[in-house]
């Protein structure tokens, strides 16, 4: 089947899409965009999170015919040009990024917890980033990161 | 495999009709799983996330009607005052992604046992409106819709519309058993509902049984027991706990056994019954 979806604010016309196709499937195979991970496909680590519609799902768990005439926005969309996202550059100022595997699930889902709650509680942070897994950092330094980023966009706004 | 994106209820409905073998998808976080790990090939998946209505909730004649395609995100910030066992649940499920996506009424149409939306649906009396294109809307109560492990009382041809229920006419708690705060299947759940004005407290059991369940006996325990004008007795609190627990028919699997899920549950009931009951005592006396 054919699939018309936005991704990063481009119209996007997919051809040969599989009816049990997942939306990662689509952005990382079909449209060359493969920043969103693919790890457990189940929904458990967090690294497929991309915007639907402005909302962080999981990309692995959104059948790619759902994201029909919808918008995503995947972790190659936040950066302005050359120019990081504040939440990217936190991520790489506070060393939160080894391997890196998890990284973009987690600045997918950082940047929308900061967009909503400009200065979240630790708890709070601990709750926006329960579903994204990290094997090498043991979450400190990503803790520090979004404490880092929610702080400068605070200061800038 | 077809994929069918039915844009009215009308459409879904007919749809459901034409292909009975076709699998609805909401947030996709069970069906997804499924398709992902080749458990399931359906012959089509019916999309019903474009049926605007289904995402809907109102309010009528002192009774919610939620639309099936209410995710829990949504159902938390905005039915959290009105339905607070339920939001509570909902907030134990999965992570933010998860919740942001999986619905109500996906969790129904799976009638996994232990799908923590059950417990708080059937400790406050809700009933699912299913209906077909042949025969028009039928209400099922929560008590009557779980029939096995992974079976609901849905015909072939029929649709999960909405769920139907009070909004709290007095405090409500769930309580969950799991290895960590967010991602986990329950171990075992319990609910409670106080309902004061019918003197009753309403409850529901989760993954301790072939299906979600309500410990009848423990209700009808306390109705004839409580003194809805007095503190809570530490040996009536117990007692449900042990009439909850004795509701259960749990299994030994990978999450727990048995008898550690009997044993749990029987303190998961005394605790929620505790606090729903010093909540209850705590308004009562402000009024008076
Ligand atoms: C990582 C992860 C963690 C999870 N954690 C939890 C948890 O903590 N607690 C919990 O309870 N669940 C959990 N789940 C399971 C799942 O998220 C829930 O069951 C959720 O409620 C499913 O909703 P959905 O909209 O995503 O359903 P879908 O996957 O879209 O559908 C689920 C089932 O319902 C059927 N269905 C959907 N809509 C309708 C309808 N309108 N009429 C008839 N049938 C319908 C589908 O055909 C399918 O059989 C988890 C899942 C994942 C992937
Ligand atoms: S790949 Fe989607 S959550 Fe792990
Ligand atoms: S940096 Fe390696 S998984 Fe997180």
């Amino acid at each position: 089947m054919r699939l018309n979806v936005t991704v990063n604010g481009r119209a996007e016309a997919v051809d040969d899409v599989w009816e049990g196709e997942s939306l990662l499937y689509v952005l990382r195979e079909r449209l060359g965009l493969p920043g969103s991970k693919n790890a457990c496909e189940q929904g458990e680590c967090g690294s497929c999170t991309v915007y639907l519609d402005g909302v962080p799902v999981c990309a692995c768990l959104v059948a790619a015919g759902q994201a029909e005439g919808r918008a995503v926005r995947t972790v190659e969309g936040l950066a302005e040009g050359d120019r990081l996202d504040p939440v990217q550059e936190a991520f790489v100022e506070a060393g939160a990024v080894q391997c890196g595997f998890c990284t973009p699930g987690l600045l997918v889902q950082a940047h929308d917890l900061i967009e909503r709650n400009p200065r979240p509680s630790d708890a709070e942070i601990r709750e926006a980033l329960a579903g994204n897994l990290c094997r090498c950092t043991g979450y400190e330094k990503i803790l520090d990161a979004v404490r880092l980023a929610a702080a400068r966009k605070a200061g800038a706004a | 495999m077809d994929f069918i994106r039915a844009t009215t209820w009308v459409d879904a409905l007919a749809a459901k009709a034409a292909q009975p073998g076709a699998v609805p998808i909401q947030g996709g976080t069970d069906v997804m799983v499924e398709i992902n790990f080749d458990v399931r090939r359906p012959p089509a998946l019916l999309d019903l996330t474009p049926v605007a209505e289904l995402a809907e909730w109102s309010e009528r004649d002192g009774v919610l009607r939620i639309g099936a395609g209410v995710t829990y995100a949504r159902l938390i910030a905005e039915l959290g005052d009105r339905l607070p066992g339920l939001a509570q649940a909902s907030r134990t499920v999965g992570s933010s992604q998860i919740r942001n996506r999986g619905t109500v009424g996906g969790n129904l149409g799976a009638a996994s046992p232990a799908g923590d939306a059950h417990p708080p649906l059937l400790a406050g009396d809700a009933v699912i409106e299913a209906e077909s294109a042949a025969r028009g809307v039928r209400m099922i109560p929560a008590a009557e819709f779980y029939l096995g492990v992974k079976r609901n009382a849905l015909a072939p041809d029929e649709l999960i519309r909405a769920v139907h229920v009070r909004p709290a006419a007095g405090p409500q708690y769930f309580a969950k058993v799991g290895t960590r705060n967010a991602m986990v299947i329950a171990v075992c759940s319990v609910a409670v509902a106080l309902h004061p004005g019918e003197r009753r407290v309403g409850t529901g059991v989760g993954s301790a049984a072939p299906t979600p369940l309500r410990a009848a006996e423990a209700e009808e325990y306390l109705a004839a027991e409580l003194d809805w004008d007095s503190g809570l007795p530490a040996p009536v609190a117990a007692r449900f706990g042990e009439l909850v627990s004795a509701a259960a028919s749990p299994i030994d699997d990978v999450r727990g056994t048995a008898a550690y899920r009997r044993h749990a549950l029987a303190v998961l009931a005394r605790r929620t019954l505790t606090w729903a009951w010093n909540d209850y005592r705590k308004a009562a006396e402000r009024c008076a």
